[in-house]
């Protein structure tokens, strides 16, 4: 019992020690963030209200800071997924991108359907798309062994000229710049058809699609054999092939199972969001944003939904700060510290610089006595 | 048929020019072992302080001089990051690319007061058909090849990219080499970002590098991490570019998304041996731990 007691308390040391790296990270680019703020004549204490205010000062703004979150935190449980084999999925981007055009595509043509199966058959050619925009970049990876992080960038950019091709083409409304509406069967059910508090958000179910997202992943990550052996190739190749574990085959399988979080995402983004597609000028910045949400997030799939609120948070807030009259574009800056830090490990190697140093200094004074 | 050869032709140079800087940039750091995702941030903050400069001092030379130091600077950070910290240079990279696309929009309304685009400033005027950015880029790809591949310290930073340890070994500082190539890449990642905006244009505007670091990185890949190649890539990407602009008044019936997305397809097909196996450097994107076997 004793026993059991100290191992607990042990358990909890080393995971808030874990959290506390990233969380030490956030507060240090928040300071850095505000001297920039305060640098061009404002107030970071204004700044910093304005920024919760935006995102949670009411239901509906809330309501739409968790729009953003939940492409978030799929796109960050896409990169995740993909990271605990030792694959870096930047085309998180490419796959959200795919994703919604497959949605369209899905939620227009199959007009008539059941709205319940429509939705399903929706969300379910989003993923699958993903799905297969990564399958190629993994099967690439395991057959030629070309590298995953230069074919998802041009993958990237093939996917953003597919989907522009699809928009003015065949998915084209009369003259306009983005794609027919999708049906009404394949909407996303929203929280404003039941609560007046998120009148004016589009809030909708798929946020939790999203936190059960989180929970598949986590599942398949730990409790099956599957995810056991996808975490021994990330872990160590050669030793799980060693022990008959294939590598090509969980290769090209994460990289799929990591797209459809992706395709998952711009599926959402169409059914419950946007329910048509545009012509995209650029990226949409919800994959890239993605491999932040999955970096802070520690890999973890509940870091990822915590780290997705706060890159919500900063998002939706961001906006309102313009309007106290600070530059939004300081969100950006505080984004890219914060992923500088955490992608450095920062935080841990100073530490344990500190420590070695007071531990050397200890020593010496202990030896010159 | 002969003027529109010849603008096909101007046009294909004008476009590979940015591209041909940042793809040298590309190819000095990942000879010496180090990926720069980044570059298409650093053409950010190269595009922007060459304003900046121009803008705050009225010379264009010191505003090219500010998009070098400036690139140079981000690319420090880098290297600081990936050689010292030995950090993931991927993830590295795409944090600077959101950091230096924060830090200019930030920057553009701090200092005008309004957000989309700087006022027009001093810029360089062609000299002849081109701009004195094409021809430095062309001296450059000579100077590059010449450095990488005729000098004892392009054999150093080779030999650092394929197998830092044996060149430690030799007696060769790894992550010298590594900080001087990297910083090398920001400055002309920089150059290149600044031949966009005081080169063509005599402004900044937001999100106008618009992924060219990016096709400068598949420009790298497709000319097998060799001077010469990565610029003739990039300029077989200028002429897709250039080829689109004026497919309308050729009649072509091409979609333009296709020839947007030849170059990426292209350089799918040479990473995965397709048209000719693209191998990086042994040692690209492994930080490099001394005294470790």
């Amino acid at each position: 019992m004793e026993n059991r007691k100290s191992e607990l308390i042990e358990e909890i040391k080393k995971n808030a020690k874990e959290i506390s790296y990233p969380l030490i990270a956030i507060i240090i680019s928040f300071i850095a963030g505000g001297f920039l703020i305060y640098a061009f004549g404002k107030s970071p204490m204004v700044a910093y209200k304005s920024l919760i205010q935006g995102s949670l000062g009411d239901w509906n703004k809330f309501g739409e800071t968790l729009v953003v979150v939940t492409p978030l935190i799929l796109t960050g449980l896409s990169v995740a997924f993909a990271y605990k084999c030792g694959l870096f999925n930047i085309g998180a981007e490419g796959q959200f991108i795919i994703g919604s055009i497959s949605a369209v595509w899905a939620g227009w043509a199959f007009n008539g359907l059941p709205p319940v199966l429509h939705v399903f058959l929706t969300l379910a050619v989003g993923a699958a798309a993903g799905g297969i925009w990564a399958g190629i970049v993994g099967w690439l990876k395991a057959k030629v062994g070309s590298h995953e992080v230069i074919n998802s960038i041009m993958m990237n950019y093939i996917a953003l000229n597919v989907s522009n091709y699809l928009t003015m083409t065949f998915l084209n409304e009369e003259a306009k710049a983005f794609t027919h509406e999708i049906a009404q069967s394949a909407k996303l059910w929203r929280f404003a058809e039941a609560f007046a508090q998120f009148k004016y958000s589009r809030l909708n179910i798929g946020i939790f699609i999203a936190l059960a997202a989180a929970l598949i992943a986590y599942y398949i990550l730990n409790k099956t054999v599957r995810g056991y052996e996808i975490r021994a190739v990330g872990y160590n190749p050669h030793a799980s092939e060693y022990g008959g574990i294939s590598i090509a085959k969980n290769i090209v399988l994460t990289m799929v199972i990591s797209g459809m979080f992706s395709g998952l995402a711009g599926a959402i983004q169409i059914a419950g969001v946007q329910y048509r597609a545009n012509n995209l000028f650029g990226f949409t910045g919800y994959g890239f944003d993605g491999i932040s949400v999955a970096l802070v997030g520690n890999n973890h799939p509940i870091g990822i939904v915590l780290s997705g609120l706060l890159f919500g948070i900063l998002q939706k807030g961001g906006s309102n700060m313009q309007l106290n009259g600070i530059p939004k574009e300081v969100v950006g800056i505080i984004q890219g510290i914060i992923i500088l830090f955490v992608a450095a490990n920062f935080v841990r190697i100073v530490f344990d610089k500190i420590k070695e140093n007071r531990h050397l200094k200890q020593k010496t004074i202990r030896e010159g006595k | 048929m002969w003027t529109i050869l010849s603008i096909l032709f101007m046009a294909t140079i004008r476009s590979a020019t940015p591209l041909i800087f940042s793809a040298l940039g590309g190819t000095f750091s990942e000879k010496s072992g180090v990926v720069n995702i980044g570059l298409d941030g650093m053409m950010t903050v190269g595009a922007f302080s060459a304003v900046l400069l121009s803008y705050k001092t009225g010379s264009p030379w010191l505003g090219l001089l500010g998009a070098a130091v400036a690139g140079g600077l981000f690319g420090l950070l880098l290297a600081f990051l990936s050689v010292n910290f030995k950090a993931n240079q991927t993830v590295v990279g795409v944090a600077i690319n959101i950091l230096a696309a924060g830090l200019t929009t930030f920057l553009l309304v701090g200092i005008w007061g309004k957000p989309g685009q700087t006022p027009n400033v001093e810029y360089f005027q062609p000299w002849g058909p081109f701009n004195i950015f094409t021809y430095i880029a062309i001296a450059l790809v000579g100077i590059s090849y010449f450095v990488l591949y005729k000098t004892p310290f392009g054999l150093r930073v080779r030999a650092v990219g394929e197998h830092p340890a044996a060149a430690d070994t030799l007696g060769i500082d790894v992550y010298k080499m590594r900080y001087i190539c990297v910083i090398i890449s920001g400055i002309l990642a920089g150059l290149g970002g600044a031949s966009l905006s005081i080169g063509s244009i005599s402004l900044f505007k937001e999100g106008m590098v618009a992924g060219r670091g990016f096709i400068a990185l598949a420009a790298m890949i497709f000319g097998k991490w060799h001077p010469i190649g990565a610029a003739l890539a990039c300029l077989f990407f200028g002429f897709a570019d250039a080829l689109q602009t004026i497919s309308m008044t050729l009649g072509l019936k091409l979609p333009k998304e296709f020839l947007y997305a030849l170059p990426y397809i292209l350089t799918m097909l040479a990473v995965s041996g397709l048209i000719g196996k693209a191998v990086a450097p042994a040692a690209d994107g492994v930080p490099y731990e001394k005294g470790k076997r």
